[in-house]
């Protein structure tokens, strides 16, 4: 078996401890001046990747790749300094993609680059979509594994343990494949001064959807965004009685 | 060709319905449209059994007017067809009978599902946002060249949806150009709706026996004799504050026997180990919205309060009187949960 050629997509969004606000025209979150980093579930898909070239497997090299903003090559360094060997930025500052149109970008760079292994987050904290691997899968006729917390790969042959409803299942596919992955596959490193210096070095490709013959029409035209109806908490009882008659007032219990 | 001139009819009468105040004329459009539309709402089975969470695509689908078909396949599936057919607002049920199906794998499911939904010419496919609904949907909308619309929490029209962004901090409203269009729906959003009084016919779909790739090997569910979590009326939930799962297994359970309620945890919780992630609950975990959410050692952060923040009533007990989740919270305990979990439950027990 040639080893894997392994392709991590990451997202910069908006960091996860900071508490969204939507922008006066309603039209958006505000993002401007606001902390953005590394989706959190592609942080877990670069450190799998790694951790299969720990575990020895062959692998030949782990591509990051992101679309977006050029603001994104900070997400691929901090990729890069975890360990992935280079980086694709296809820059795209006016519009935002959605998933269908990542996916059909990442199917194309994945012909391009020869990848047998794409290891995606199984969602980003911004949009909640939760499609763009399956969506991948679907365009390039790959087995899926989606929400794994268990990956194993010995000769081609990949081993998952997903997270589904009530439990795990266990799926076995043969290379190339789709996978993307939960929270629980593993811990992400933290990337050390020398590695961040190290990643610097390491090259990054800018290209853009032109390059690679991609639409980026949006099928979904946002309407508005809105702030969700507030909550009025706030109701403290002194003791468990207080407790239990309160729930007893609200028709809880 | 159907379905062209429908979507065409569609596009057309909606372009009316966006210009101004509704008048008579587009009133009697708008029931024109809805005549036009028609929905396949992806129903889930395991093991023979129809799973009645997955009926929320079928209100979903009812709140967009039009006709409505479901879809079930897998091995011996007709009589869960026939016990879909008794559910209000179904006109047909279409079923596909092969075990290939029987675990839900998208590599040959999708191709089943859209061959189904081109035969079908439907407007729409409406499937639940869970464990299946998200590992299949997407694949499908891929091969239909559709952009998914994820997690509705509403419907506004036939083309507008709503869902929550940004872990519930943001609800967007959003139009979709596509067709079809290919629609998850928040099961805690919309009622299961009614198991019985429908009369659908049944019939037997297409069945493009795909290959499948993907080699399903085993699985491992936690068995619980307490209600789904999903779909609980009751929850109670404990974090990080009960210090081991040790405590989590003293506490909780009781509690939750006490109420009737469902258990679920924080993430906190889960990668401690204190509780089986299956009952994670929050923005990467379940949904829930309960008529009463019970907390306990619960700090409230964003990911967990995106989980859980449309229940309907919301108790806690932290220690922490600053904790977030008290900004949340309809009655709120500022106590020691060691000593009051045990309390509320010996009293919940005595009434």
């Amino acid at each position: 078996m040639s080893g894997l050629r392994i392709l991590v997509p990451v997202k910069r969004v908006v960091d996860y401890a900071v508490k969204p606000r939507v922008n006066k025209a309603q039209t958006a979150v505000e993002t401007s001046g606001v902390k953005h980093s590394m989706n959190p579930f592609d942080e877990l898909s670069i450190e799998e990747a790694v951790r299969l070239r720990e575990r020895k497997m062959p692998v030949e090299d782990i591509l990051a790749f992101s679309a977006g903003p050029a603001k994104s090559q900070d997400v691929l360094r901090t990729a890069m300094a975890m360990g992935a060997d280079r980086g694709i930025l296809v820059v795209e500052e006016k519009t935002e993609l959605e998933p269908l149109g990542v996916a059909k970008l990442l199917a194309k760079v994945v012909e391009d680059e020869k990848r047998n292994l794409v290891i995606l987050g199984k969602q980003s904290i911004d949009d909640d979509a939760n499609q763009t691997g399956q969506m991948l899968a679907g365009l390039l006729n790959w087995p899926q594994a989606t929400q794994a917390s268990k990956v194993d790969v010995e000769g081609d042959t990949c081993t998952v343990v997903r997270e589904v409803d009530g439990g795990v299942e266990t799926l076995r596919a043969k290379l190339p494949m789709i996978i993307t992955v939960d929270l629980r596959l593993n811990e992400p490193r933290y990337a050390s001064l020398p590695n961040i210096m190290k990643a610097k070095k390491k090259p990054l490709e800018k290209k853009t959807l032109a390059d690679y013959g991609i639409d980026a029409n949006k099928r979904l035209k946002t309407v508005k965004v809105t702030e969700p109806p507030p909550r009025q908490g706030g109701g403290k009882v002194e003791d468990v009685d207080g407790m239990i008659s309160k729930l007893k007032e609200l028709g809880a219990i | 060709m159907a379905s062209l001139s429908r979507t065409c009819l569609l596009r057309q009468a909606s372009t009316c319905l966006r210009q101004s105040q509704p008048t008579p004329v587009q009133r009697c459009r708008n029931a024109a449209l809805r005549r036009l539309l028609s929905t396949l709402a992806v129903l889930e089975q395991r093991e023979g059994k129809l799973n009645m969470s997955s009926l929320a695509s079928v209100s979903a689908a009812q709140k967009l007017g039009g006709t409505i078909h479901g879809i079930v396949a897998g091995s011996n599936v007709k009589p869960v067809a026939e016990e879909a057919a008794k559910v209000e607002g179904l006109e047909k049920v279409i079923f596909v009978e092969n075990g290939a199906y029987d675990k839900g794998l998208p590599e040959n499911y999708a191709p089943m599902l859209v061959e189904n939904i081109k035969k079908g010419g439907y407007t729409h496919v409406l499937a639940g946002h869970s464990a299946f609904g998200k590992n299949l949907m997407p694949r499908v909308a891929a091969m239909m060249d559709v952009q998914q619309v994820s997690d509705i929490t509403d419907v506004e029209s036939e083309d507008t949806f709503v869902r929550p962004i940004y872990a519930g901090n943001a609800i967007l409203t959003v139009q979709s150009v596509d067709s079809p269009k290919i629609v998850t729906v928040r099961g805690t959003a919309f009622p299961s709706g009614a198991a019985e009084g429908g009369s659908a016919s049944v019939e037997e779909g297409v069945d493009p026996k795909a290959p499948c790739p993907t080699e399903w090997v085993s699985e491992d569910l936690a068995k619980s004799d307490r209600p789904d979590l999903a779909t609980a009326e009751k929850v109670v939930s404990g974090g990080r504050g009960l210090k081991s799962k040790e405590e989590f297994d003293r506490l909780m359970p009781p509690l939750a026997d006490a109420l009737g309620a469902a258990i679920g945890a924080s993430r906190a919780a889960v990668d401690s180990g204190f509780a089986d992630n299956s009952l994670q609950v929050g923005q990467t975990g379940k949904n829930v919205a309960p008529q009463l959410y019970l907390c306990a050692g619960i700090s409230g952060a964003i990911q967990h309060l995106a989980g859980m923040k449309d229940s309907k009533v919301i108790a806690c007990i932290n220690k922490d009187a600053d904790a977030p989740i008290f900004q949340v919270a309809d009655v709120g305990l500022v106590g020691d949960l060691f000593e009051r979990v045990p309390e509320l439950t010996e009293k919940l027990k005595s009434q």
